[in-house]
């Protein structure tokens, strides 16, 4: 990097680097390096730390079961979880980004982005009680009712939970979590959609829809996809609500409103690992790493997903 | 927006650097020991002895205002490890006993400062099984009936079974949810042994730190399954019978009568446990869940506290011995029944369990 492009940029000056470029530079590398250093570091902890539970026997991990059909199922509560809060979350937060950028008054929209800016810093504790003592025990006449209603969908096949301690207000706890995160990064990018283009939908007899429609959306597209990204690896580590909230006793199952969910990672690793010993630990810290590679993963796809849609948008661009 | 951000990540830093300083100066000022106790102490462990601790140290402290003790509640397994592992944790709580390595590894820990391991139960709770049907007041249970509640068996509570330990009750047609705990716990061990140990036929799980079955509701920690088992009607659970609150509290079948958890119960069923000893000081107890004496409530959990009898530092034996002494005492195991609704241990086991005590620092 330096060797590339350091002489050609500060030949240019043809003589000494100032001191201010010098601390600059100095400071901007080491915390590249740092980060990288942690990154790996944590990687390298992960990796360590779990390989003695590869190669127990089966007797000696948790619950007597194998490494596979003990994590499993926690990845894969994981996953539902996350996911459940993303499809809540990012319609919502589109919907709330649009509110504020292009269709609330000024005097409106600025407090209200206050307040929704405001919800990221609810810790997730608290989230948690609100989940337990206030949505849990509102939310057991609709999943009746669901289950009622629409019990010939997987997701509802119930029986009901009769205290709320379920993957559904748990998937709606965590969409409230992740909605500002999505909706400020969203907020940032529409507000910058070129006007020229959206006064000239207008101009051609656009309705105000019609013309989020040609001109904002696409636009923001890869800004709500990076959100909805960042949105969903918190909501895939997401600790302390989910453990407080989820009745995470079952295993794999769809079923959204009963009483046996399957546990999520973060969650799990928060309950057992207090009273955990010896190569429990270890079958803990292994669950941890499938959970970092489930997060390296869903950020990879993302890069990738936003830069295909950027070269759409180029070529696209050209082509006109 | 920026340098703000950047002041806010530098004071930060300060504070935890501060935070961290701090922690470490603590080690420097460990004052030789006299007549009079001073110097600090670090026990490390079972979360449910965490509020008899605090009374305990409370108590302790206003006798010998020279002493600082700590405990950090950070569960039985991890207080295991920290006090096997040496270093700061000088002693431990624990719901379940050292076994196996566990022992070993404490023994040697003991060793490299010339003294033995000593273990001792410190805290008795009975366990309560709580449950939330309005309709129902005293709910009677015998152990294959609570068995089949909690492996599954039973989903009604009209169920025949409980109807006929119920005789007088209206009992409702109202599906039954049994509440476990989410997290590995003592209170989850001593339930499910006592369910192994009564009703073999129905419960066919081994006794274990983790609930075994699976589709329960589960929560986390007793508070966690106290607020499940008072969120949602027909729900039945156990807990700490001091932490139970409002609900209702089932009595349990023992002999041909249906007894209610209390400390006295308690008490008479730590007494009637049989005693092993895995070392000289090293006390453990297997409760006779099956007793048929009616005084007797076997529903309990001993939890102990785990020492060396020589530290490094002879003013710290001295303080762990003064310690223990006051904790096993008549005022120790009162200060911790007001305080975290324990049953006290008898006055006979006490004397028993002093000359483990006396050993250390002699």
């Amino acid at each position: 990097m330096e060797a590339a492009t350091g002489p050609s940029v500060w030949g240019l000056r043809g003589g000494e680097r100032r001191l201010g470029d010098r601390l600059f530079s100095g400071a901007a590398i080491a915390s590249g390096i740092a980060i990288l250093t942690v990154l790996a570091g944590v990687a390298i902890f992960l990796l360590i730390q779990a390989v003695p539970a590869l190669s127990a026997s089966t007797d000696e991990l948790a619950e007597g079961k194998g490494l596979v059909e003990y994590i499993a199922p926690l990845a894969f509560g994981t996953v539902l979880a996350a996911t459940l809060a993303v499809i809540i979350a990012v319609p919502l937060a589109v919907a709330v980004a649009l509110f504020i950028s292009h269709i609330a008054p000024r005097a409106l929209a600025q407090p209200l982005g206050y307040i929704v800016d405001l919800l990221a810093a609810i810790p997730s504790i608290v989230y948690g009680l609100w989940g337990i003592f206030v949505l849990g025990p509102a939310a057991v006449g609709v999943m009746k009712w669901l289950e009622d209603n629409l019990g010939f969908l997987p997701f509802f096949q119930g029986p009901a939970s009769v205290t709320g301690r379920t993957m559904f207000v748990v998937g709606i706890v965590l969409a409230v979590m992740i909605l500002p995160i999505i909706s400020a990064v969203a907020r940032e990018v529409f507000s910058q959609a070129p006007r020229r283009q959206q006064e000239g939908a207008l101009a051609l007899g656009a309705t105000r829809w019609e013309m989020i429609k040609m001109t904002v959306l696409p636009f923001g597209r890869s800004a709500v996809i990076s959100g909805s990204m960042l949105g969903l690896g918190r909501a895939l580590g997401e600790t302390m609500a989910v453990v407080i909230i989820l009745s995470g006793s079952g295993g794999i199952t769809f079923n959204l409103i009963g009483s046996g969910n399957p546990p999520t990672i973060a969650s799990n690793i928060a309950s057992k690992f207090p009273e955990s010993s010896g190569i429990e630990v270890n079958e803990l810290i292994l669950s941890g790493l499938v959970l970092f590679a489930i997060t390296l993963l869903v950020n990879m796809g993302a890069r990738s997903i936003i830069s295909r849609s950027e070269r759409h948008a180029a070529e696209g661009k050209k082509r006109a | 927006m920026n340098s703000r951000k950047f002041f806010a990540i530098g004071a930060s830093t300060a504070l935890l650097a501060f935070g961290v300083a701090a922690c470490g100066s603590d080690d420097s000022d460990s004052t030789s020991g006299g007549s009079d106790l001073s110097g600090d102490i670090a026990g490390a462990g079972s979360s449910a002895q965490d509020a008899a601790q605090q009374a305990w140290i409370a108590g302790f402290q206003t006798d010998n205002s020279g002493v600082n003790i700590a405990y950090d509640p950070v569960g039985s397994g991890g207080g295991r490890e920290a006090f096997i592992a040496g270093g700061k944790t000088d002693y431990a709580g624990t719901d379940s006993p050292f076994a196996d390595e566990e022992l070993t590894g404490a023994e040697d820990r003991c060793k490299k400062s010339g003294g033995e391991f000593v273990q001792i139960p410190v805290y008795i709770s009975p366990i309560a099984v709580v449950y939330n049907l309005p309709e129902v007041e005293n709910l009677q249970l015998s152990p294959d009936t609570l068995a089949g509640i909690f492996a599954q068996d039973i989903t009604k509570w009209n169920d025949e079974k409980i109807a006929a330990d119920n005789p007088d009750a209206d009992l409702p047609d109202t599906d039954i949810t049994p509440v476990n705990r989410s997290d590995d716990s003592g209170t989850t061990a001593n339930f499910t042994d006592y369910l192994s140990a009564t009703a073999p036929d129905v419960w066919t799980y081994p006794p274990d730190d983790a609930w075994p079955v699976k589709g329960g509701e589960a929560a986390e920690g007793t508070s966690g399954v106290v607020e499940a088992v008072g969120a949602g009607e027909g729900t039945i659970g156990y807990a700490d019978e001091s932490q139970a609150g409002d609900l209702g509290i089932a009595s349990i079948k023992i002999g041909d009568e249906y007894v209610a958890p209390s400390a006295e119960g308690s008490t008479a069923a730590a007494d009637e446990a049989k005693e092993n000893k895995d070392g000289e000081y090293v006390y453990s107890f297997d409760i006779d869940r099956t007793t048929t004496n009616p005084d007797a409530y076997p529903l309990i959990l001993i939890s102990s506290a785990a020492a060396c009898t020589a530290y490094d530092d002879s003013a710290t034996a001295d303080i762990v011995k003064g310690y223990l002494t006051y904790v096993i005492s008549a005022d120790g195991q009162q200060a911790a029944a007001d305080n975290a609704g324990s049953a006290p241990i008898s006055s006979d086991l006490q004397k028993q369990l002093q000359p483990a005590i006396d050993a250390i620092g002699s």
